[in-house]
């Protein structure tokens, strides 16, 4: 650890560098440094069964991995991405990190709670690891019941106990959010002074903490269901299966907004630093961002058209996510005005966030298509759905978390990177990705469904083409490994505010000292106070930068 | 649209729809998309750090904009809601078929029950130009009918039917998957759906060899489980006549008023009176959950829609 600070100021890498003293830290830029390392873990573990179904999938007989394996992968790659990367990978890290800073407090609220949080998030990764190990689960993430309690073979209780145990530490941090935000902001930091991550993560908090408990409900009925016979969602116990549909989805269908809202607030603070210009319609996207978190609760129906939900249901479901779409569409529009008269300049954070609004457009749009009832009987359950959830998630979140990253990595670390190769980085994924994901779409008006191990040839070379895109993905995801672990060796000081940015956190030194703050911030002025005449900007205490 | 490489077959009345309404919401797409990107390529080549482009005159009414999207985006969105939904009353409401097929789906096979006894496996032969009307149970897991080029798919949910309808337009054979994720051999819970010509189709059903109906087989059905004890002509026993129930409003004991659609019959039959039983009624039918196998209840409703309606034809 000392070689890596030699040339550092003292701050909160610095203060302890005893093991204990990471372990037991109750420091939020510390924990939010804990939480790097498990995700960043859990996303290779989860890219790793990627990898394989990608391979498995260039030969249509599916003969790489045998049928119960390739089901086990790709189960494994939706539970690990979904509630061991995604929904936490803004919020538990740069949101950790970051949300104090920005709101000029000395921690979050409850920092023990905050690192029981991490605990709580590796003690279900444990879990994830004893099913791994033992062999594993095919259910789908989507434990869709009675194939989970039931029919399927696998460890099905230990991945649901994993999930279950890892909704905790969604509800502690969700809870820790919000409380910090509410009680203890910097003088001046009113509401509508707050930069856009917050509201993005207040609006994220608050979904966690309302949606979470269903899930862990649900799960805890499939782990009753399977392990006592009692009957409550398999029909041949006087159970219900669409039941489970409905409470699963009533938190799964919020969670695609715990993993997408964070992201949107990383893009708003790139695009007005790169643009030089406050962001397009402040109070609007803080409208739509708070409208999305409370409409995303009246859509999971979308999810069950073909389930045998009444009519009159799914045209209200259908309804609802195409309200649910206004105020994303809203944000589009606004991040894209934003660069409108900017002073624009493409390093790799920008870059990614604009791969973001590209990537997040094309998702939005298949939404629409899957959200039209008379379209979804065709494209349920298919590779269009496949597609459109990954323009989502991993087009949108892994995007503006990678981009979330490097904005914020000199203010981390204190150290900057190689530009050059983050450039390619961002490049490259953009590129990757749509090499993955766009034949997709066509495989899924045609006709394949989703988690098949083997598939008609003439389908292969869009399969090929997908494999091929997925290569490129994985070179700029590794890629960064590299130039930002050998930065923090040699990388060069990065000073406090390397890219000239308002937000609060960008008044303290690089890496910060251990309370963030040597004298605490006055707020006086709104976030975004870019001027794009000249690129100058006044950060939110007053200050010229 | 089958000249493009990458469009799958159209061989149902639904599919044209289905593909319209895609078209106009890919070229709605379209249009966003390009929007989208040509602002953030125009700007970003207009606006870099190191043009001159002028940047004053910043807009700051930004909310003027802001309503003006918002309505526009609003109103497009709801025309295209109203359109899918219009489509889907159409594609969902079943109508009744010129044919009748019982599908039973399990781990992982399709069986096909016609109404005339006639049973295949994975295989659905149906003539061309009729609509049918498919009734579908499940015996293990959920399993979704999905025939991609008659753009139809429906969940089949074990404990309760489902139906869903086609009018195939082509002859040939067309690819039946399994479209909900069922276990170990999902992949391979395929099948075909065989559209013959009437005269061919008239050709095979015969070819099948002389089986009784299935109303027939429900019939014996009917009174080797004892139904007929009860629900008999020549019973003692006060049970409500079957004679025209398919299809009549029942009134219930707790005040509802029900369809008597085969879901009805099917809970009537497994719950008993425990759960239902029509005003009028003592509460002594039996419950027959877990005696009656998917497919012998379906031979059951078969028999029990065919009575009376001998009576009521013209």
């Amino acid at each position: 650890m000392t070689t890596l600070t030699a040339d550092l100021p003292a701050s909160y890498l610095t203060k302890e560098q005893t093991i204990a003293s990471w372990l037991l830290t109750t420091d939020h830029k510390r924990i939010a440094l804990l939480y790097f390392a498990s995700i960043t873990a859990f996303f290779f573990i989860g890219g790793f069964a990627a990898t394989l179904i990608r391979l498995h999938l260039v030969n249509p007989a599916g003969t790489l991995l045998q049928p119960d394996m390739y089901n086990r992968m790709f189960t494994m790659h939706g539970i690990v991405m979904v509630w061991f990367f995604l929904i936490p990978s803004i919020p538990n890290t740069l949101g950790n990190f970051l949300v104090p800073l920005m709101i000029g407090a000395k921690d979050l609220a409850f920092p023990r709670i905050n690192l029981a949080s991490w605990y709580v998030f590796n003690l279900a990764g444990l879990f994830v690891l004893y099913f791994l190990f033992m062999g594993g689960v095919d259910t789908g993430w989507t434990f869709y019941t009675p194939l989970s309690t039931h029919y399927a073979n696998g460890y099905v209780v230990a991945a649901a106990v994993a999930v279950f145990i890892n909704g905790f530490s969604s509800i502690m941090t969700g809870l820790n959010f919000v409380v910090t935000i509410h009680r203890m902001r910097a003088p001046g930091m009113v509401w509508m002074r707050l930069p856009l991550f917050i509201w993005a993560i207040y609006a994220t908090s608050a979904v966690m903490l309302l949606a979470t408990p269903v899930l862990a409900m649900t799960l805890f009925l499939v782990g009753v269901e399977r392990t006592a016979g009692v009957g409550i969602f398999d029909p041949a116990l006087g159970g219900d299966p669409l039941l489970f549909q409905h409470m699963f989805w009533f938190y799964s269908h919020p969670a695609v907004y715990i993993m997408i809202l964070p992201a949107m607030g990383v893009v708003s603070e790139l695009i007005a630093c790169f643009a030089r210009k406050p962001i397009f319609g402040y109070a609007g996207m803080t409208y739509a961002l708070m409208a999305i978190a409370v409409i995303g609760f009246f859509v999971w129906g979308h999810h069950m058209f073909t389930a045998g939900i009444s009519i009159y249901s799914a045209v209200v479901f259908s309804l609802m996510s195409f309200v649910v779409a206004v105020p994303s569409a809203i944000k589009t529009f606004n991040w894209t005005v934003t660069l409108h008269k900017g002073r624009i300049t493409f390093d790799a954070p920008m870059l990614y966030a604009l791969g973001f609004v590209g990537l997040f457009t094309i998702g939005g749009v298949t939404g629409l298509i899957v959200a039209t009832v008379a379209l979804d009987i065709h494209l349920q359950d298919t590779y269009f759905v496949v597609a459109h959830f990954h323009y989502i998630m991993v087009g949108g979140t892994v995007s503006a978390y990678f981009g979330g990253l490097h904005y914020w990595w000199p203010k981390i670390t204190g150290r900057l990177y190689s530009e050059m190769l983050a450039r390619f980085a961002a490049l490259l994924t953009f590129l990757g990705f749509n090499l993955t994901f766009f034949p997709q779409f066509i495989l899924g008006y045609l006709g394949m469904p989703r988690r098949y191990y083997a598939y008609p040839p003439e389908w292969q070379v869009w399969h090929v083409l997908s494999s091929a895109g997925a290569s490129i993905l994985a070179v700029a995801y590794v890629l960064p490994l590299f130039y930002l672990g050998w930065s923090l060796f040699r990388g060069e000081r990065a000073g406090a505010n390397p890219w000239r940015a308002t937000g609060l956190e960008w008044r303290t030194s690089s890496p910060p000292p251990a309370h963030n703050f040597a004298r605490a911030p006055l707020v006086t002025s709104a976030p975004y106070a870019y001027n794009p005449e000249d690129g100058s900007a006044i950060a939110q205490d007053g200050a010229h930068v | 649209m089958e000249w493009v490489p990458f469009w799958p077959r159209n061989a149902a009345t639904a599919a044209t729809p289905v593909d319209t309404l895609f078209i106009a919401e890919l070229a709605i797409s379209a249009v966003i998309i390009l929007m989208v990107f040509a602002m953030i390529v125009g700007f970003g080549v207009r606006y870099r750090a190191g043009s001159d482009a002028s940047r004053s005159n910043l807009v700051r009414k930004s909310w003027r904009f802001e309503i003006a999207w918002t309505v526009a985006t609003f109103l497009v969105f709801l025309g295209l809601f109203i359109y899918g939904a219009n489509l889907y009353v159409w594609l969902y409401g079943t109508p009744p078929g010129d044919l009748e097929i019982y599908v039973v789906g399990k781990q992982w096979m399709w069986k096909m029950q016609h109404p005339g006894g006639q049973r295949e496996i994975d295989t659905l032969h149906v003539p061309v130009g009729k609509t049918v009307r498919l009734v579908l149970a499940s015996q293990d897991v959920i399993h979704s009918f999905f025939v991609p080029a008659f753009r139809v798919k429906r969940d089949v949910v074990p404990g309760t039917y489902e139906t869903a309808w086609f009018t195939p337009t082509k002859i040939g054979e067309f690819r039946l998957e399994c479209a909900e994720f069922c276990g170990t051999q999902h992949a391979h819970m395929l099948g075909s759906i065989v559209v013959m010509a009437p005269a061919d189709y008239a050709r095979w059903l015969a070819d099948q060899g002389a089986e009784p109906s299935l109303a027939q087989q429900g019939e014996a059905l009917f009174r080797s489980y004892g139904c007929s004890g009860c629900h008999g002509a020549n019973s003692t026993v006060h049970a409500p006549p079957l004679d025209g129930l398919y299809g009549r409003i029942v009134h219930l004991q707790d005040g509802e008023a029900v369809t008597a659609d085969e879901q009805y019959i099917r809970d009537c039959i497994l719950q008993g009176a425990a759960r239902i039983v029509p005003a009028g009624y003592p509460p002594i039918m039996p419950a027959f959950a877990g005696q009656i196998g998917e497919d012998d209840l379906m031979k059951l409703i078969a028999y029990i829609r065919s009575l009376g309606r001998e009576r009521h034809a013209p």
